[in-house]
């Protein structure tokens, strides 16, 4: 097609494209829920494998410094809303189509196209804005931000400018236990909506480049933030909680490796106790939580060295490329002046009205949010560790309230969720809502094993039955003749059976060697195949072997 | 090869079309009284005629289409009005497909057998489409424009496309990066501009209506320099899907005909919401047609109680005084017909040609940004980004649209802004409620189409601001996103047989109904005018 017409010479930085994530830290350290899906697309190059904790010294020669100074972050975050079709043309969006397989005249910029808005971008953002807590512009516009890139096919972008749809506002969330946890709640300055780019392809050789448009044209939000971080963990947390948005919110997938939640960080320090800001550098190519928070405290690092050298002035306004494989910072483009995007209000689209009526019955939908989730988790007597983990992934979240809906013990439930099932999604890769398991048999489960039916153990061995074929508790019980034995008779036969068959060792306890209980214990159990009640068991057995003594 | 050189003989068969009356041309000023002399033929509408001789049998729609196609090989030469005539082959094939459907009996719509010209910066399917640029040589859509696939679904037959000042930027069509238009009165003058190319075709019969785009005056002022009926719709009565953007807000497709019916039935044809144009109005679309009372039907003050309101801005210094003479003819015209016509004042009509300029060159430095040579048109040969954008642009525009490029690029930057774009912007508002005023107060508003009649080919090509001092006329009323209607309504000297001069009426937003009945009397009405060009005047069909 023509949207896939080769033009020579453009520079190459295959930094640029996203790539997949190269880099995970072990064990939900930033609670996001980034199922590993490592899908590698003809866009994205093979890389090596990486290092995964490069040497650091330049942090070590700062960190005498570093008490001295305090760094202000901010971040903007771009999410591709998950409309069906894109912002402005009935155009599907899906992620690693053939080039140039999802395009119309409208997005591919033809003479003559014209854009109409997609209602359900509106939606959306007022979701997003409602859930951030932000004031919503009743009378908003579009406007066309103005810049030649060949991603950009009509050579603007279809953004707002001076009246987003949604401003001010915060956002709260709970730092991970392992990093000392603490609540913090950090400003929104706005959210407004407006179009994503294309992608350029760029040869092996790197001697053309191609367009790809299928992305030209999705909705974005962009959310800013107000410069109120100062880690890059709370950076990194406070995207990680935007992602948990957005997931709870279901307007995006929240996907860092695809593209469909990008952060672009600006970072200074200033000396402790100094109102006016530092000059500001802002980071592109963060493509995961864990790069948000290394690419800031490397570049905290960078700036605080120049600093403590007297090279302060060194710190330029500029973008720096984060590299994954260096583990560092580096120079993308001076900024020469202020970029004149020569925005005016889109001639093409009707002002954006929402009434009153609208934002009310937006708000009246919209889901118990993860900060609310988590409060309502802390006072169900659930330790911070838990609540951060059930509250984490909105899917694990409602797996958890179906089940104590239905009536199972909270601790339980948790314990069950974050344990067993936690290592068999992880070892099976499956996410939640892809286990057989429903939260009401999880639930029967939990009353099972307290009521008694069943043994502990048992329970985890329907457990896993039920996690890979489904089915329900009383049937596995029945099926397999699982119930636990609670009649002391029977268990008195079994146990009497057991001693019986046992002379030597039966003398050898009441002859003191009293260890020998967790032996015929054993032996009893074996013999019931499990079922026996081990309360009852240790009871009777206790009693038989000193009846005679 | 042979078969396409038919005489033109085969006109005159045409029973619909002979009515070789001697031409007598009305005085210059137009202020013969009507009941006087014995009344001409009025201008009839030639889609009604058409329909009926082909619904009547009388005629096929392959004759009509073969007519217009040997008319316009003939004058083609002399005007240049098209950048591209469709192949022949393909115009009789869907003539010859209309004419198995009227002969099987089975319906077709209003617009059958009607050949049209389409303005080249109207998208078309299977035809190029250049917009009259150079950087767009060779394009052809993927898509018909809305207007385009509503006159193909309703029998409309497209004969090609028309020239223009390249993206509607101009007045002359001297602007086009292809060929300058002739105007049929005398071909040493322009046919006026933007829409020159589709008012040319026109006015010499090439095809029977045409459209055109209106940015400023782009389809009134080239009416009234080549004596036609043009009609510029209210902002968002038509959908612009598939106009190539000029200046965004202020752009219509406009209809062109050689009467007052017919460019109601063309513009009946092509309005109406598109779910493709978001700034497309939901509002229902009248039967225009359903208003064209006939003149015999018409009482001796068929307009009486119609409030006339005549802009005296526009009768001021600078225009000509033929032009001022006839306006005035037309007015007590239409006092005639019963209107009371007054004088009334817009005091910020000087206002619009600054404020337009500065608006429409904002704009169309965005809208023409897509033009980067990166997807379609041309591509210059680059070993960088930059020169790629660059070499493309500097080789694919001509100087008129740089210029308004630079112009609006500049009225957008930063610190600019506020002094220009959003002044304008404020102007903009203050020449909407004047309108509005004056709306309330009267019917229509009348006022010339142009300060001049037809000027020669070459003689503001050096003096731009000349130039845009002739769109004084028309700006206004697209500021104001205004229904206008321009019809020819006298003479001045000029040329072999006089220069035609055009009545421009406005109209309240979507009251296209009122102009059209009031222009549709007006010109059935008018005596002594025959608006045919000298260029097709040996055409016995005329
Ligand atoms: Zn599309």
């Amino acid at each position: 097609m023509m949207a896939s017409t080769i033009f020579r010479g453009i520079q190459n930085h295959p930094l640029l494209l996203y790539q997949t994530a190269l880099f995970r830290r072990k064990n939900g350290v930033f609670y996001c829920t980034m199922k590993s899906t490592e899908t590698q697309t003809a866009t994205q190059e093979k890389q090596k494998p990486q290092i995964k904790n490069p040497p650091r010294t330049q942090t070590k020669t700062s960190d005498k410094f570093s008490k001295d100074y305090e760094a202000v972050i901010g971040i903007e975050t771009h999410v591709q809303l998950n409309t069906l079709t894109k912002a402005f043309c009935g155009c599907p969006y899906n992620y690693g189509s053939p080039p140039n397989t999802s395009v119309c005249p409208i997005c591919m910029g033809l003479p003559g196209a014209l854009p109409v808005l997609n209602s359900k971008v509106i939606e959306l953002a007022v979701k997003v804005g409602l859930a951030l807590n932000s004031k919503l512009s009743l009378n908003s516009k579009f406007d066309r931000k103005q810049y030649f890139y060949p991603d950009l096919p009509k050579g603007y972008q279809i953004s707002q400018f001076d009246v987003p749809i949604a401003s001010g506002g915060y956002i709260d969330l709970d730092l991970p236990v392992e990093f000392g946890g603490g609540h913090r709640r950090f400003g929104i300055t706005r959210v407004h909506m407006e179009e994503d780019a294309g992608k350029l392809l760029h040869s092996e050789n790197e001697s053309y480049s191609q367009v790809d448009l299928n992305r030209a044209g999705v909705p974005l939000l962009e959310i800013v933030s107000e410069p109120d971080m100062r880690t890059g963990i709370e950076a990194a947390e406070y995207a990680a909680e935007l992602q948990r948005l957005v997931r709870y919110l279901g307007v995006s997938n929240g996907n860092m490796q695809e593209g469909s939640l990008r952060c672009d960080v600006n970072v200074s320090i200033r000396p402790i106790g100094q109102a006016q800001f530092g000059t500001k550098v802002e980071i592109k190519n963060l493509n995961s939580f864990s790069s948000v928070s290394r690419a800031i405290d490397f570049e905290i690092s960078r700036q605080v060295l120049l600093h403590s050298q007297g090279q302060g002035d060194q710190i330029t306004q500029e973008t720096r490329l984060w590299e994954e494989g260096a583990q560092k910072t580096v120079t993308m483009r001076k900024k020469e002046g202020l970029a004149d995007y020569r925005y005016f209000p889109e001639p093409d689209l009707p002002g954006v009205i929402l009434t009153k009526e609208y934002v009310n019955s937006i708000r009246d939908s919209l889901p118990e949010l993860p900060e609310v989730k988590r409060r309502r988790y802390e006072k169900m007597g659930l330790s911070m560790q838990d609540v951060l983990f059930l509250a984490n992934d909105v899917n694990v979240a409602e797996f958890f309230d179906a089940t104590i809906a239905k009536g199972a013990d909270v601790k339980l439930a948790a314990n069950w969720i974050m344990g067993d099932i936690a290592a068999y999604m992880k070892n099976e890769k499956l996410t939640i809502n892809e286990i057989k398991l429903i939260p009401q048999e999880l639930a029967e489960l939990i009353a099972s094993i307290k009521g008694g039916t069943i043994s502990g153990k048992i329970g985890k061995e329907i457990l896993f039955e039920l996690l890979a074929k489904g089915g329900t508790v009383k049937g596995l019980i029945k099926e397999k003749d699982l119930v636990q034995i609670v009649d002391p008779m029977e268990i008195e036969k079994i146990v009497d059976k057991v001693l019986s068959e046992n002379p030597k060792q039966l003398e050898q306890y009441r002859g003191g060697k009293t260890k020998l209980q967790g032996y015929f214990a054993g032996q009893v159990m074996k013999l019931s195949k499990g079922k026996a009640n081990p309360g009852l068991l240790n009871k009777i057995l206790l009693e038989k072997l000193n009846a005679q003594s | 090869m042979l078969a396409t050189l038919q005489p033109p003989r085969t006109l005159s068969r045409f029973p619909l079309y002979l009515t070789s009356r001697p031409v007598t041309l009305c005085t210059l000023t137009a202020q013969s009284p009507p009941s006087t002399s014995p009344p001409s033929q009025p201008p009839h509408s030639q889609i009604l005629s058409i329909r009926h001789s082909l619904l009547t049998r009388q005629v096929t729609a392959a004759q009509l289409a073969e007519s217009h196609l040997s008319r316009l090989r003939l004058t083609e030469p002399h005007l240049k009005s098209f950048l591209h005539v469709s192949d022949s082959d393909a115009v009789l094939r869907q003539a010859a497909l209309l004419d198995q459907r009227i002969a099987s009996g089975e319906e077709v719509g209003p617009l059958a057998g009607v050949v049209v010209g389409v303005k080249d910066n109207i998208c078309t399917a299977d035809m190029p489409s250049t917009g009259g640029s150079r950087v767009l040589e060779g394009y052809r859509p993927a898509y018909d424009a809305t207007a385009v696939r509503k006159i193909k679904e309703l029998g409309g037959i497209v004969v090609g496309k028309t020239n223009l000042d390249e993206f509607g930027m101009g007045s002359t069509t001297e602007a086009s990066a292809f060929q300058v238009t002739a105007n049929p009165w005398d071909v040493s003058r322009v046919p006026g501009g933007s829409s020159g190319g589709s008012a040319a075709a026109v006015s010499a019969r090439q095809c029977v209506v045409s459209l055109g785009s209106d940015t400023g005056g782009s389809v009134r002022q080239p009416a009234s320099f080549c004596g036609v009926v043009g009609l510029k719709p209210t902002y968002g009565r038509v959908s612009r899907y598939g106009l190539m953007a000029y200046a965004s807000s202020l752009d219509v497709i406009g209809c062109f005909g050689s009467s007052v019916a017919d460019t109601g039935i063309l513009l009946h044809a092509i309005s109406g919401h598109d779910r493709l144009d978001a700034t497309s109005s939901k509002r229902e679309v009248p039967d225009f047609a359903s208003q064209f009372a006939s003149i015999n039907l018409l009482e001796s003050k068929p307009l009486k109680g119609l409030r006339v309101g005549v802009i005296r801005e526009t009768l001021d210094e600078g225009v000509d005084t033929g032009v001022i003479s006839a306006i005035r003819g037309a007015a007590s015209h239409l006092e005639e017909l019963g209107c009371s016509v007054t004088e009334i004042s817009l005091p910020s009509f000087s206002l619009g040609l600054p404020a337009y300029y500065i608006l429409a060159s904002s704009e169309s430095s965005s809208n023409l940004s897509r033009y980067d040579g990166v997807r379609y048109g041309n591509q210059a040969v680059a070993d960088e980004l930059n020169s790629l954008y660059g070499d493309s642009r500097a080789k694919g525009f001509g100087p008129e649209v740089k210029m308004r490029i630079l112009m609006g690029t500049y009225g957008l930057s930063a610190g600019y802004y506020d002094a220009y774009y959003k002044r304008a912007q404020q102007v903009r508002t203050i020449i909407r409620k004047s309108f509005k005023t004056a709306l309330d107060e009267n019917d229509i508003l009348i006022s010339p189409a142009a300060p001049s009649a037809a000027y020669k080919i070459g003689e503001k090509i050096d003096d731009p601001l000349a130039m845009y001092a002739g769109d004084i006329m028309t700006v206004n009323v697209n500021l104001a996103g205004l229904p206008a209607l321009v019809l020819p309504c006298g003479f001045v000297e000029g040329g072999t047989a006089g220069l035609p001069v055009g009545l421009q009426m406005i109209g309240a937003a979507f009251d296209e109904e009122k102009l059209l009945k009031v222009g549709h009397i007006f010109e059935q009405t008018l005596q002594n005018c025959r608006f045919v060009p000298p260029l097709i005047e040996d055409d016995a069909a005329w």
